[in-house]
């Protein structure tokens, strides 16, 4: 039945209730639509045996009429969330053959819910990158192509898996993870919704860090629905993460239909970039259409501060990936290249287990933090992160209740294409997304529209903190107002 | 600011990581497009602001100080490059 991978979602998860289909059979299906789609290179390691033993469990507990939120739907999970007894790497040489002996919190949710396990989501290296292209197991090839070209291009970073393998209807859902943009911009890649909800929503116990202050966990989808299912289950506060915080979880998928009538919808101007593309700005300006003709009023706003969140992301995130990283020494796990005495052994494993872009970030952070340039560095992005935050707090209290941005400066790019020479060119790509994460706060990404050469586009809604719900209301609005946009071609199957 | 190849050297090794001669003056490239790229923060008038330390601020959660884990040494050690009765093994430090 290979129908089965195109359902959302939503429409899966009352298909197995009303025992259209098995859970069994919605596994094979997937499991068989995987292994056509090798070329994307989505996937670092796939769990079919395991998918189908859950996917039985699951039919016994639909027989038993004891479903779970999400039993029996198929998942893929990235690659840096822990997973009992499954390889877990980052992306990463060192970690490879890493097999953890615990389970992620926000993964241990899922399986309680009745989810079914598919595999391992290929990523960018430790989550450091734009494009998926910094994987040690190689880029992830998107299932999008522009109009009439075979070019490969990139699905995003740095959920490049997990967004590549739902657009190409791989699995039903994929778990991401955030701390610049990683599930926004791969979701405005590929077509997808992709939601980072909170600081705090989601635990990030088991999850590889990368920026402790800035990562959080969440979901993308083919749908906001589907998104909305997947953060209730992902969500919860979690005693194993002191910065998870414990307020209650509620019902996000009867926020999606609930409408924005009466809404006061924020435009930022310093979100209008000079040399933004013509149709990011009429993409924007269709979105502020589509939200006023569902009743919501439109306001003008400024976030004084916005330029200066990425410069000061790209100190205290490579800052806080020095700090954490450190634990990679090829003593207690991973990759070890002896050496002569047990410092050249640390510098040796490094060397060989991190790739380019990771030690550049560690050197960086290293750099400022180093005696001497904490304040000018550090600190005093710190200050700025204040700042940025103090922006967003002043819109909200003038009454704001989310903020309509684009989500990328442009549709995807191809491989190879960005960043060979200059770092800096890459991390452009965040430029949207990153405040987001420096101020704590829930962005969702949502599919709008199709570039000129046929690629999808999407626009990004900011809320206030713990306000996921306003967020999947006005994502709905967007959804339903933009053109319908076709599954892309299967050209790999 | 910019580092020289001095500087990107002493990174390096506060780093933990190789780096071969060959690589030092990229490096020192990608490092400098990376410290121009951040300088513009030094303009931001940050005069009586605090630094954020707490993203979401609130009172830290405590748990009750009971063992809720242990007895699991096996686990710990069983993703180590080297081991040996529990014990993590690293090459000699003490003459």
């Amino acid at each position: 039945m290979t129908g089965l991978t195109e359902l959302t979602l939503a429409r899966a998860r009352d298909g197995l209730r009303q025992k259209e289909f098995s859970a069994v059979e919605l596994a094979h299906a997937h499991i068989a639509a995987i292994e056509k789609a090798r070329a994307l290179n989505a996937f670092i390691i796939e769990t079919p045996e395991k998918a189908l033993a859950m996917a039985r469990q699951s039919d016994a507990r639909i027989g038993k009429r004891d479903a779970g939120p999400l039993e029996g739907i198929p998942l893929g999970i990235k690659d840096l969330y822990c997973t009992e007894g499954v390889q877990t790497t980052a992306g990463s040489h060192i970690l490879e053959g890493f097999v953890p002996p615990y389970e992620s919190t926000v993964t241990a949710n899922l399986w309680r819910d009745g989810a079914v396990m598919l595999g391992k989501l290929n990523l960018d290296e430790f989550a450091m990158g734009s494009s998926n292209e910094t994987s040690y197991f190689g880029p992830v090839i998107s299932p999008w192509r522009r109009r009439g070209s075979n070019t490969p291009l990139v699905p995003g970073g740095s959920s490049g898996g997990s967004a590549a393998a739902v657009a190409a209807r791989l699995c039903l859902g994929a778990t991401a993870t955030d701390t610049g943009g990683s599930i926004r911009q791969p979701a405005a890649f590929t077509g997808t919704a992709g939601i980072k909800p909170t600081y705090g929503r989601c635990s990030r116990f088991g999850i590889v860090a990368f920026a402790s202050s800035l990562d959080q966990a969440g979901p993308i989808a083919r749908t906001v629905r589907d998104a909305a299912i997947l953060l209730r289950s992902m969500a919860g506060h979690d005693p194993k993460d002191t910065t998870s915080v414990d307020v209650p979880v509620p019902d996000f998928e009867a926020a999606v239909e609930r409408g924005i009538r009466g809404l006061k919808i924020g435009i930022p101007k310093e979100y209008r970039r000079d040399g933004m593309p013509s149709e990011i700005e009429t993409l924007w300006a269709q979105g502020i259409e589509w939200v006023k003709a569902a009743g919501a009023a439109i306001a003008d706003i400024s976030l004084p501060h916005t330029r200066y969140a990425l410069p000061a992301y790209y100190i205290v995130a490579p800052a806080e990936a020095s700090s954490n990283l450190a634990r990679y020494d090829g003593v207690r796990y991973g990759l070890r290249v002896p050496g002569k005495d047990i410092a050249d052994m640390y510098e040796r494993t490094r060397a060989a287990g991190f790739g380019k872009e990771v030690r550049r970030r560690i050197m960086i952070g290293t750099y400022v933090l180093s005696a001497g340039y904490y304040d000018a560095y550090y600190v005093r992005a710190q200050k700025i992160r204040t700042l940025i935050k103090r922006d967003f707090e002043t819109a909200f209290s003038s009454g704001i209740d989310a903020i309509l941005t684009p989500a990328t400066p442009s549709a995807a790019f191809g491989l190879g294409e960005k960043g060979s020479a200059d770092p800096v060119e890459m991390y452009l790509n965040d430029i949207f997304t990153v405040t987001v994460n420096m101020a704590g706060l829930p962005g969702i990404a949502v599919p709008a529209g199709i570039s000129t050469e046929g690629l999808p586009l999407g626009l990004q809604v900011i809320g206030r903190a713990f306000d996921e719900e306003t967020l999947f209301s006005v994502a709905r609005v967007i959804e339903q107002s933009a053109p319908r946009i076709a599954p892309p071609e299967k050209w790999w199957a | 600011m910019s580092v020289d190849s001095a500087t990107v050297r002493r990174i390096a090794h506060l780093a933990r990581i190789k780096v071969v001669e060959a690589d030092v003056p990229h490096l020192q490239n990608e490092l400098n497009a990376i410290l121009a790229f951040v300088e513009e923060l030094g303009t931001v008038d940050v005069e009586g602001v605090e630094p954020m330390t707490s993203v979401m601020p609130m009172p830290m959660k405590k748990r009750a100080d009971v063992v809720t884990d242990g007895a699991i040494a096996e686990k710990i050690v069983v993703n180590a490059p080297v081991s040996d009765d529990h014990f993590f093994v690293v090459p000699k430090v003490v003459e």
